[in-house]
């Protein structure tokens, strides 16, 4: 390219005017390779922004409301030693392992066997996360990764949970697991990573859509009818109702976290 | 007093170079243990769902409170105006930083995501301790980094009050962060053997022991490469009777601590698995704590005198360590060893180990992971004194020895 300069003696460019040449021609390229970077970095996030705009214009999300909160009434009376349906359900529901686990995978519900030493007296009751309202996790988590929804749901955002598992030692529940390997195949509704902290999200992604957890319907299909779940803030649904009629019991009540996983006879 | 000057380490022996080759090479190790864990995941260490916080987090919160005792002898000579340790106020400023620095490159290696350290700097939540922590850790950087400047600048330092203000508001710091990693533990309702004010307290008790281990084991060190008594015989009387003081006060704090726990019937059993029949954890706390860590080198502090409390002082750092990392140890991982009570007095059991003890043995990448905090601290130390004087040249007791 000659543009520098006119060819005043017929040989061509100059020599000053040919490297002023070559500069102009890696400073453009230059431009032309960084725009090009740039819009290449960029068109990505771009469409994501549009396609999040388009999503809510959908209106597939409508925020959780904090006149809600969303609670379980677990009837011990009706769950059996040899049931495992809730377990099941949620395993399949989340993709975490249900069967043989180890001391490093996670489980978001388990069943666990209690037994009165003195009397003999002996029941066998779900427990999972218990969605606090004063949630020890959620209090003691340095990024806020750990969080409660409006509607009593507790969650944890595995784009900002740095692993730290301060929550874990802080949950008096043993309700969270940490993510000890690599997994592969997560499920589209369980956005599961290495090195993250996860827990019961009490099927808030069901709720959503106005359904039950996953735990709730399995124990219901298998006949028992164990967990009840609802709005622990309407006087007339009926965990409230039940919860109001009978007298019930919350797991460690006594170290004040509210609970919003309320069980009976126990 | 006169004058007190200070010395770069410039004429070092092979053994110095070898030395710092070594905790080189520890460090270079220890990062490649941290890749290999985050490669692979948790899945390649001792812990488990149940026992979350394992051998890093023991030397991690170890060397995060050495650090702030590590600063105690600076502070004895500026804020409390006790002259004989200014001779140390640089050095003790140096190992705070590089004991803090150890501590916080293990914790944060040790993270599920550690490439997510921007997002833990950037991210808050204020209702945390660890978020707390946060500011009093990367605070504590900047205000010991100041502290050295007003020390070691040769205007700043003519006069006496920016010492003072700085090393004051330092002070007032380090019981801050040393409280603040206490109540790590000490703001834990859910577990049995935490869960009490009195931690932030033991914290610092045991950081003024830990620091000071620190503190004169390298200046023994250091007297023996520079072929010069750094600590002359009336510092060696003094830096013993801090010592007798220290460890008699965590001794206190922690027979506090326990004695409130056995008192309240619903804590006997944690008790009981601690102190009787925890089998390692009993162990860690008898006889690494108590015995290795506290009386036995308490005994050789009081004993060894005339030529032999040198010698003495130095086993007695080295044993005041043993017993911290034991009580760490101990409080740490015996304290998630012992199971949740999800239904007090009730027998519990489940697929995910209610009601059972928990078991821990560290793997190699951790416990590598561990050490190199340590040589990370013992690095940046190695290196300061040898770009910087830090180090006393002549006391008003010193004499060369050999």
């Amino acid at each position: 390219m000659t543009k520098g300069c006119s060819d005043v003696n017929g040989r061509g460019a100059c020599e000053p005017c040919a490297a002023e040449d070559a500069v102009a021609t890696s400073r453009r390229g230059f431009l032309l390779g960084t725009a090009g970077f740039a819009a290449t970095m960029l068109a990505p996030g771009v469409t994501l922004y549009a396609m999040s705009g388009e999503a809510e214009a959908a209106g597939t999300t409508a925020p959780a409301s904090s006149k809600v909160r969303w609670g379980l009434l677990i009837d011990a009376g009706k769950c059996t030693d040899d049931c495992n349906a809730c377990v099941k359900a949620c395993s399949a529901t989340y993709g975490w392992k249900s069967t043989d686990p180890s001391a490093t995978e996670p489980q978001w519900i388990r069943k666990v066997s209690v037994k009165d030493p003195k009397s003999g007296a002996h029941f066998s009751l779900p427990v999972m996360c218990q969605h606090c309202a004063s949630a020890a996790c959620v209090d003691v988590c340095p990024t806020g990764a750990s969080f409660k929804r409006a509607d009593g749901i507790v969650l944890v955002d595995r784009h900002i949970c740095i692993g730290c598992r301060y929550c874990m030692m802080a949950c008096p529940y043993k309700a969270r697991s940490f993510v000890h390997e690599t997994l592969t195949d997560q499920l589209p509704d369980a956005p599961r990573g290495k090195g993250t902290v996860e827990a019961c999200t009490l099927c808030a992604h069901l709720i959503d859509k106005g359904e039950s957890p996953a735990c709730v319907a399995a124990c219901k299909a298998s006949g028992r009818e164990a967990i009840l779940f609802g709005d622990l803030n309407d006087p007339s649904s009926e965990i409230a109702k039940r919860v109001a009629t009978y007298r019930t019991t919350r797991i460690r009540e006594d170290l004040g976290c509210d609970p919003g996983v309320y069980y009976q006879n126990i | 007093m006169a004058k007190v000057e200070f010395n770069r380490c410039a004429d070092h022996s092979v053994f110095f170079t070898g030395l710092l080759g070594l905790h080189a090479l520890v460090v270079a190790v220890g990062l490649g243990a941290a890749f290999y864990m985050e490669h692979h995941g948790h899945v390649v260490t001792g812990m488990t769902n149940q026992i979350v916080w394992g051998a890093p987090h023991v030397f991690a919160v170890f060397l995060i409170v050495a650090a702030s005792g590590a600063l105690n002898v600076a502070s004895f000579s500026s804020v409390f105006n006790r002259l004989a340790y200014k001779p140390y106020g640089r050095l003790s400023g140096l190992l705070a930083i590089a004991l803090l620095a150890g501590g916080l490159a293990v914790l944060v290696l040790d993270l599920g995501r550690p490439d997510r350290l921007l997002v833990a700097m950037t991210t808050y939540n204020f209702k945390s301790i660890f978020a707390w922590n946060i500011y009093l850790y990367t605070g504590f950087f900047a205000i010991v980094a100041a502290y050295l400047f007003v020390m070691m600048d040769r205007n700043v330092s003519r006069s006496s009050l920016p010492t003072k203000a700085v090393g004051g508001f330092a002070f007032f710091w380090r019981f801050a962060l040393t409280t603040g990693t206490g109540s790590i533990f000490g703001f834990l309702i859910a577990r049995d053997a935490y869960s009490a004010a009195i931690m932030a307290p033991m914290f610092i008790a045991s950081s003024f022991l830990y620091g000071l281990a620190f503190t004169v084991l390298v200046l023994l060190m250091m007297s023996r490469e520079a072929r010069a008594e750094m600590i002359g015989s009336e510092m060696i009387g003094k830096f013993r009777g801090l010592f007798i003081l220290f460890a008699l006060a965590t001794l206190y704090f922690t027979a506090v601590h326990h004695l409130t726990k056995i008192y309240q019937s619903s804590y006997r059993p944690v008790e009981a698995f601690l102190l009787l029949d925890g089998g390692i954890y009993t162990a860690a706390f008898w006889i690494g704590q108590i015995v290795i860590g506290t009386l036995l080198p308490l005994a050789i502090v009081i004993l060894a005198s005339g030529r032999r409390a040198w010698l003495g002082l130095e086993l007695a750092a080295v044993l005041f360590l043993v017993g911290g990392l034991s009580q760490i140890y101990t409080i740490i991982i015996g304290g998630q060893a012992f199971p949740l009570r999800l239904f007090p007095g009730m027998e519990v059991t489940s697929s995910f180990f209610d009601g059972q003890v928990n078991q821990y043995s560290p793997s190699l990448p951790e416990l590598l992971l561990g050490v190199s905090g340590i040589s990370i601290a013992m690095l940046i130390t190695g290196i300061g004194i040898k770009l910087l004087p830090f180090l006393p040249r002549g006391t008003a007791n010193a004499a060369p020895a050999r």
